[in-house]
């Protein structure tokens, strides 16, 4: 119940929000914020912001989450 | 709970698709239901290899391709991992009543174009029309024929034997899950679908032993490694450092709550080489356009109690299971 | 930016064990974690002394029969749009779930958010559109602004079925229980909502130090080092690693919003029965968004599972291999209880792990 992913605001119409997290965008609602703005990131549960994340924790979670890239071939 | 009755999960291409085929559909037609290759050799002309595919694909047209270019990409690998060149293929196409013919032209010249890229001609086929609600649009059936380059044995894969692929997985499944209703979201992700003889080819070619190949459509590859590994009666065991995925794939599959080896794959080709042959293999690969970044991604070990598994980056290690079938967006 | 790779994060965890010395059970409350711990591959890499046991954190599967049942009751109805997050599909009914129930023509969909829902209800007009609303404190913020858009709107042919669930309550049960836990992980996003002041009377009651955890494998590596280091040096209270995404008191904002729309009631729980004040219901004001009411939806009397010992397992009293039914009757593919609905919770993790 718990799954939630960093995302950036590009756009912000209303309550609603498009938000982007490496490069896929989706809608997200707003409501649940005080106050937010484009170029914020927030915190994305099932179409919801949740809470606003600076962009140095943004970038934490999008290291992590990208750690489990592959990057390269084991040794033969 | 007793299956009485098909559930989408039953065309997943997983443990229920596996089910289905083995328990019911091949011993009823008269077949033996153990290590079932995607390409068949004919009864008393054995160098020649045929296949059969459907595409139910929705939407029908998607970022990085669409239903006709698809089902020839589809029916062309499933000879290509057999082993055999691809030659000529049919068409059956199923019409809704109230099809836009506009929309039918549009998959048939891809349909076109992507059989003269891969060199194959389309030289049968047949056209039903069905009343309306009773197909989704279109539905295309295909067969195909090839001639056997190597032989390559359903059980052959090895201890010691290294895993390959041509390229990133989860493309094809993120594609279309994109433009699914209710889940839908913008991405720059596209759709992987291509012909993989060109790799095929190089690899015979170039005098690679090949021990097994599969392209890890429907299940992901995690489906192709369980079925693999229970048919050789080995342990195949992934390097998760080493697989390549792109970041917008981790990304809309961390959105999701999906796992990227779950998810299906419509230019890749998976091939177990031995340990002697797996540099030169992925060299190989890596100069066939689009195979930039082809890795080794594991190795064969003899049996565990696992038919597949995945080292973690943090040394530990976790079962890579066959998946049920239907892979869905999570909240937990 | 701190260091979490993930070699200095094990030796940092094998430390602490080795401080520690005894043997220690931690608990984690939440299926992200559990399932954080099964893709890391974590459980192989612990040290002998530390146990790490799952909690009942999977709001999904500790559902309750009847909420199963009436769930598949209103798929049954003819005309009827059934919008579920895709983690209920297979969760079993008596003798279907909705998996079944859509392959016998139920129009059940598959949803990301109640936003989804919502537009649906909106743009098909002649039908009507229910959502099963499952989910802890994560989740239920949301469904309430679902709640109050669609008041605000006017909308009716829209409601939900609600089974929201919270999570403190279900760790006092299971510290109630008479389970030995020395430590537990606390759900990062829940606590986003709730904030990390929420678990101190829990931890200082029982002498627990409850550790804030986000759900990368790293961050749970970094949950359990810390967890241990507490224990060591005898810290009580509630801790944060999730730093990254934890604001002092939490969401203030979403949880008034959770409040202008359900209250909180007593909750049963498949496995550990009736908790008090562990589940949300619709303030009077929004009834008519309750389907129990819209379609008259009766109560159905749970239903004996003989042997299921999950209530058990959920508060850490038991382990898979100690239940009768586990892995003969009860298995991932003919799951009985929680515990092996989830597709990683304590049963079916350990029959996969082994």
């Amino acid at each position: 119940m718990c799954l939630a992913v960093p995302a950036q605001i590009i756009e912000i119409s209303g309550s609603r929000a498009r938000v982007s997290l490496a490069g896929n965008v989706r809608e997200a609602d707003l409501s649940l914020l005080e106050q937010a703005t484009v170029g914020d990131w927030v915190l994305v549960h099932a179409g919801f912001a949740l809470e606003k994340l600076s962009p140095e924790d943004a970038e934490e979670t999008l290291n992590l989450m990208m750690q489990l890239q592959g990057d390269g071939g084991e040794e033969p | 709970m007793v299956d009485e009755r098909i559930v989408l999960a039953h065309g997943g291409g997983g443990a229920l698709t596996r089910e289905l085929v083995e328990g019911i559909i091949v011993p009823t037609l008269g077949g033996v239901p153990e290590a079932l290759p995607d390409a068949a050799p004919i009864p008393g002309a054995d160098e020649l290899a045929f296949t059969t595919d459907s595409f139910v694909v929705k939407p029908l047209f998607f970022r990085g391709g669409d239903i006709g270019s698809l089902s020839v990409h589809g029916t062309v690998n499933d000879l290509a991992v057999s082993g055999a060149e691809p030659l000529a293929l049919s068409m059956s196409l199923i019409l809704e009543e109230g099809l836009d013919i506009a929309l039918l032209r549009r998959v048939l010249e891809s349909a076109a174009e992507a059989a003269q890229a891969a060199g194959v001609r389309i030289i049968t086929g047949d056209t039903k029309v069905v009343a309306h609600g009773e197909a989704d649009q279109l539905f295309i059936t295909t067969a195909g024929v090839g001639r056997r380059r190597i032989q390559i044995s359903p059980r052959g894969l090895r201890e010691g034997d290294r895993v390959l692929i041509n390229g990133p997985i989860a493309d094809h499944g993120i594609a279309v899950m994109s433009e699914r209703q209710g889940i839908q979201f913008e991405t720059q992700v596209r759709s992987d679908s291509a012909s993989v003889w060109p790799f095929v080819r190089a690899l015979i070619d170039g005098g690679i032993e090949i021990h097994g190949m599969r392209d890890p459509t429907r299940g992901g590859l995690a489906a192709c490694c369980a079925e693999l590994a229970n048919d050789s009666g080995v342990t195949i065991q992934l390097e998760e450092s080493a697989l390549p995925i792109r970041p917008e794939v981790r990304g809309a599959c961390e959105m999701l709550g999906l796992d990227p080896l779950n998810v299906a794959n419509e230019g890749k080709v998976v091939a177990f080489v031995p340990a002697s042959h797996a540099a030169k293999a992925l060299d190989i690969l890596k100069a066939i356009a689009g195979g930039e970044r082809a890795a080794i991604i594991g190795r064969v070990t003899a049996r565990r109690s696992v038919a597949a598994c995945l080292k973690t980056r943090f040394g530990g290690e976790r079962v890579v299971e066959m998946p049920y079938g239907e892979d869905l967006p999570r909240i937990c | 930016m701190r260091n979490l790779d993930p070699e200095p994060l094990i030796e940092r965890v094998n430390r602490a064990a080795r401080d520690i010395g005894r043997h220690v059970r931690i608990m984690e409350v939440c299926g992200t974690h559990t399932h954080a711990i099964g893709r890391g591959g974590l459980r192989a890499i612990m040290p002998p002394n530390v146990e790490l046991v799952s909690g009942p954190g999977c709001p999904v599967c500790v559902t309750s029969q009847c909420d199963v049942e009436r769930m598949l009751l209103l798929a049954k109805q003819p005309g009827l749009v059934t919008c579920t997050f895709g983690d209920m599909i297979r969760v079993p009914g008596v003798t279907s779930n909705l998996e079944r129930e859509r392959s016998e023509g139920a129009d059940v969909r598959i949803v990301y958010s109640p936003i989804d829902a919502l537009e649906l209800a909106k743009r098909e007009t002649d039908r009507e559109v229910v959502f099963l609303a499952v989910g802890f404190e994560t989740t239920s913020p949301g469904v309430a602004s679902v709640v109050l858009q669609a008041h605000q709107q006017g909308m009716d042919n829209f409601s939900l079925y609600v089974s929201h669930k919270l999570v403190l309550p279900a760790m006092e049960a299971v510290l109630s229980g008479g389970s030995r836990i020395d430590a537990f992980l606390t759900p990062g996003h829940v606590s986003v909502i709730i904030g990390a002041e929420a678990y101190d009377p829990l931890a200082l009651k029982y002498s627990v130090p409850c550790v804030v955890t986000g759900f990368e494998p790293s961050d749970v590596l970094e949950g359990i080092a810390m967890a241990l280091e507490y224990l060591d040096e005898g810290e009580i209270g509630s801790f944060v690693q999730y730093t990254r995404a934890i604001k002092p008191g939490g969401n203030r904002c979403a949880w008034d919003t959770l409040m202008r729309a359900f209250d909180v009631a007593d909750g049963e729980w498949r496995g550990l029965g009736v908790i008090p004040g562990s589940a949300l219901a619709l303030k009077p004001a929004f009834s008519k968004f309750d389907s129990i009411e819209r379609y008259h939806l009766p109560e159905v009397e749970a239903v004996e599972l003989p042997g299921c010992r999950c209530g058990e397992v959920l508060k850490g009293l038991l382990h898979p291999p100690e239940c009768p039914l586990f892995g003969n009757r009860c298995t991932p593919r003919t799951p009985i209880g929680p515990c092996m609905v989830s597709s990683e919770g304590s049963c079916a993790a350990r029959y996969k792990y082994g």
